[in-house]
């Protein structure tokens, strides 16, 4: 809360909380640091907070049913085939009306299953899913938290949910569910380090890990100046990693149906089996967003200036910042999902790796382009910079 | 995980408790059928406490309807495969025994459903050849036609769930599209999309309904692109040849002596094509050649398969010029005009050569009829005793003589690429266990 001098000095570089931002710099800015007012500002702020956290959550669930949405639809389309129509307009609700049914339908589990294993396993998949969304910045200042170890912070909470899959595998009694546990285990273990590798490269180049700060760096000079340029190999690896953590397409082994049934949700039924596919495009999402953000300037629109040129010149204070955090969010979701109509056109195009391709394009190609790679943007950022 | 093993000797009381066991021989077959049927649960072998036995089907995604493999598997290495065979068993020689010809013929295309028109031709030919009954040369064309059709129509349903086993879902799409025309085409000259019930002893049903030649050349033409289209799409895609390059190979030996054929014993270098081989129907008089590659792996089936129906697209635009009298309605044209005693009127412009009688016997001899199934062989060893009933129907299908090699191929290798294998070999249960 102590950057908010900054951030009214200059409303295209502050990262002033997204829950705070109507309320806290403007009182700031109006009273003196009175004892009870100060106490007053820091519970509005908390109640921003957790309004924030409510907004994000509803955000990205509603992202969800959008990216439910295009994958049916856009698969329709590859498939020469009218796909979901009936339910809402162009079908937008059948997604919904899909979840309201699992939502409703009787949660069964196997008796002779581990159940507090089993209960656990879809919880364990989604909460560190939603959980990076924390630090997804959707304009300039609109994130929840703005930690310095950022994308660290992802990194880590993102291979919390492979934990999940194997301990819903395992407790599946199910040896189907039990390979496809495995499975998952061992890509994304083989796949987090291609993936933190090239991240890593990026907060080289950006000289920090905190996500607000990387899509400042890339702010300079419109599209020139986005990371996929400067980190061409990068973003290749990034996207390879990024679909083999999703477990998409060519990479969906640990529920590839045609070898393992449905892999570790084979036993699941109801909510249960939604949360999975919940958590799944969820991580989906957050992965398009971060492509986005590392790589494709997240907010920035490609042309610079022309967010200035847009704002009317009258606007001041926290309508401005609205305004321009609002043309934030837009260009990201934009970007974010062109990145997923990509993933989602990979899908439904390729067919899928076998296990041991998949360890050896893990271990024996992307490990070492990530580390040759590193170590080029390091060589060349101490001889350049 | 860990599965109680049950008392052998219990399971075996159980279940063959109420018969009396003569001799010892006996008793130790018997011990063993619940082993082989897979009623009880094997164990993991010696060497390997951790391997694990999966069942697989006979309720899976992709074992083509209802086969059912026992694997032991340590971790994604198959150990061990064992097929269980018989979960759509109906007896289909047994109910030959008591039906005529014609009225098995509704039967026949439930053996392979997917290639219908081969076995109402098998069903007719055995009966036919046996008791030599000439076929008009017109009826004959009418026949490879719809071989051909039938012949493009398996290999479609092949190429998708193929590729759906590899994990690419949208050429089964693409495919049906494809087959869709072909059912259309069948239900406007059959009646039936599926079950055509088509094939009479002596000719066909009926006559090409008006029009049909020409949209069926428009097919031909139409299809020619869309197999360059697939080539486009999936040979050339390095994930898909990764899959299956060097996969499940047989070799030249190994496939003949396992009795292979069809696109398993070509893809395993031996040119071997019935049509050529038998010279039935009219095939001679045709220019095409038979397609086959020397790898013998799953990619060297998928290609011998593409050309297969590229030649028999070639076949078709063919035959459908060559036709005997032309189009229906030109020969009818013909017959009309010329009036009684035209040469249009003549055997070789029939598409019947007489109208059998229903209680036809079938003369007391016995032979083999075989005939190339997209599948492979497709034949049948025929005993009949003068009788309306066939005394003895002996179905050879490919699909289950082509299946046997599978242990062979998948042991040693990944718990995927039992999917590409099975993929390739092309099974109809239906045909299997018929």
């Amino acid at each position: 809360m102590n950057n908010w001098i900054q951030a009214l000095s200059h409303p295209f570089a502050g990262s002033v909380q997204v829950g705070s931002f109507l309320s806290t710099s403007l009182l700031l800015q109006i009273g003196s640091f009175k004892p009870i007012e100060a106490k007053f500002v820091e519970l509005i702020g908390v109640i921003g907070l957790i309004v924030g956290i409510l907004f994000l959550l509803l955000g990205a669930t509603l992202g969800v049913l959008v990216v439910v949405w295009l994958e049916r639809k856009v698969s329709a389309g590859v498939q020469q085939r009218v796909g979901p129509e009936f339910a809402g307009p162009l079908g937008l609700l059948q997604a919904l009306a899909d979840g309201l049914k699992l939502l409703l339908k009787e949660a069964v589990h196997p008796s002779r299953a581990d159940e507090r294993l089993f209960r656990l396993g879809p919880a364990m998949v989604v909460v560190p899913v939603f959980l990076s969304y924390l630090i997804i910045p959707f304009g300039p200042g609109m994130m929840l938290e703005d930690l310095g170890v950022g994308v660290l912070f992802w990194i880590s909470v993102s291979s919390i949910a492979p934990l999940g899959l194997l301990m819903s595998g395992y407790a599946s009694n199910n040896k189907f569910s039990f390979l496809g546990g495995l499975r998952a285990a061992a890509q994304s273990i083989s796949y987090e380090i291609p993936l933190a590798l090239s991240v890593l490269a990026v907060c080289l180049l950006s000289s920090s890990l905190n996500t607000s700060d990387i899509v400042e760096a890339q702010s300079g000079f419109g599209v020139l100046s986005w990371n996929v340029w400067r980190q061409p190999i990068g973003f290749i690896l990034f996207l390879i990693s990024a679909l083999a953590e999703c477990e998409r397409l060519p990479f969906d082994l640990p529920e590839a149906e045609e070898e393992l049934v449905a892999g570790y949700q084979t036993e699941y039924t109801g909510i249960q089996f939604g949360l999975f596919y919940v958590g799944s495009y969820v991580n989906l999402l957050a992965s398009s967003l971060f492509v986005t953000v590392l790589y494709l300037g997240g907010w920035a629109l490609p042309l610079p200036g022309v967010v200035e040129r847009i704002v009317p010149a009258g606007l001041q204070g926290s309508l401005l910042q609205a305004l321009v955090g609002f043309i934030g969010l837009f260009v990201t979701l934009l970007k974010a999902y062109c990145f997923l109509f990509f993933a989602i056109l990979t899908r439904w195009t390729l067919p899928r790796v076998r296990i041991d391709q998949l360890l050896d394009l893990g271990w024996k190609f992307l490990l070492p382009v990530s580390l040759g790679n590193l170590l080029l943007t390091a060589c060349c950022k101490l001889a350049f910079v | 995980m860990d599965m109680k093993r049950p008392d052998e000797a219990g399971l075996f009381n159980e279940f063959y408790g109420h018969i009396s066991f003569r001799s010892a021989a006996i008793q130790s077959i018997l011990k063993d059928l619940p082993m082989i049927y897979g009623l009880t649960p094997k164990s993991a072998p010696a060497g390997l406490p951790n391997a694990m036995i999966m069942s697989m089907g006979p309720q899976h995604p992709s074992m083509h309807g209802v086969l059912r493999l026992i694997l032991t598997l340590d971790g994604e290495n198959v150990l061990d495969c064992e097929p269980v065979l018989g979960y759509l068993h109906r007896g289909m020689e047994k109910i030959a025994e008591g039906r005529t010809v014609i009225q098995y013929l509704p039967y026949v295309t439930r053996w392979d459903y997917l290639a219908t028109m081969f076995a109402e031709a098998i069903t007719v030919n055995a009966a036919e050849r046996l008791a030599n009954i000439q076929v008009p040369a017109r009826s004959s064309y009418i026949r490879m036609i719809m071989l051909e059709l039938s012949r493009i129509a398996s290999h479609l349903l092949w190429l998708g769930p193929f590729l759906a086993d590899i994990g690419a879902q949208t050429p089964f799409f693409y495919i049906l599209r494809e087959r869709e025309m072909i059912s259309d085409l069948f239900e406007s000259a059959t009646g039936m999309r599926m079950m055509h019930n088509y094939f009479r002893i002596g000719g066909v049903a009926c006559d090409l309904p008006y029009g049909w030649v020409d949209k069926c050349l428009d097919f031909c033409e139409y299809f020619w692109f869309k197999t360059d289209e697939y080539e486009r799409l999936i040979t050339h895609n390095p994930i898909f040849i990764k899959r299956v390059e060097g996969v499940g190979v047989i070799s030249r030996e190994d496939a003949m002596n396992w009795g292979l054929s069809g696109p398993m014993l070509r893809a395993s270098g031996v040119p071997w094509d019935l049509r050529k081989v038998d010279h039935y129907e009219c095939y001679d008089q045709l220019d095409w050649s038979v397609q086959w590659a020397t790898d013998g792996d799953c990619l060297a089936r998928y290609l011998v398969r593409i050309g297969e129906m590229r030649q028999s697209v070639k076949i078709l635009q063919q035959a459908l010029k060559a036709l005997p009298g032309g189009p229906y309605e030109n020969l009818e044209a013909r017959r009309i005009n010329q009036g009684r005693g035209s040469e249009w009127d003549s055997f070789e412009y029939q598409h019947l050569s007489k109208k059998a009688s229903p209680t036809f016997r079938i003369p007391s001899q016995e032979h083999y009829v075989r005939v190339e199934a997209p599948k492979g062989e497709l034949g049948v060893f025929l005993i009949g005793d003068d009788s309306p009933f066939p005394w003895r129907w002996k179905i050879r299908p490919p699909g289950f003589v082509n299946l046997q090699v599978l242990p062979q191929l998948v042991c040693g290798r990944k718990l995927a690429d039992i999917m590409s294998v099975l993929g390739s070999i092309d099974i109809i249960m239906g045909e299997v266990d018929r």
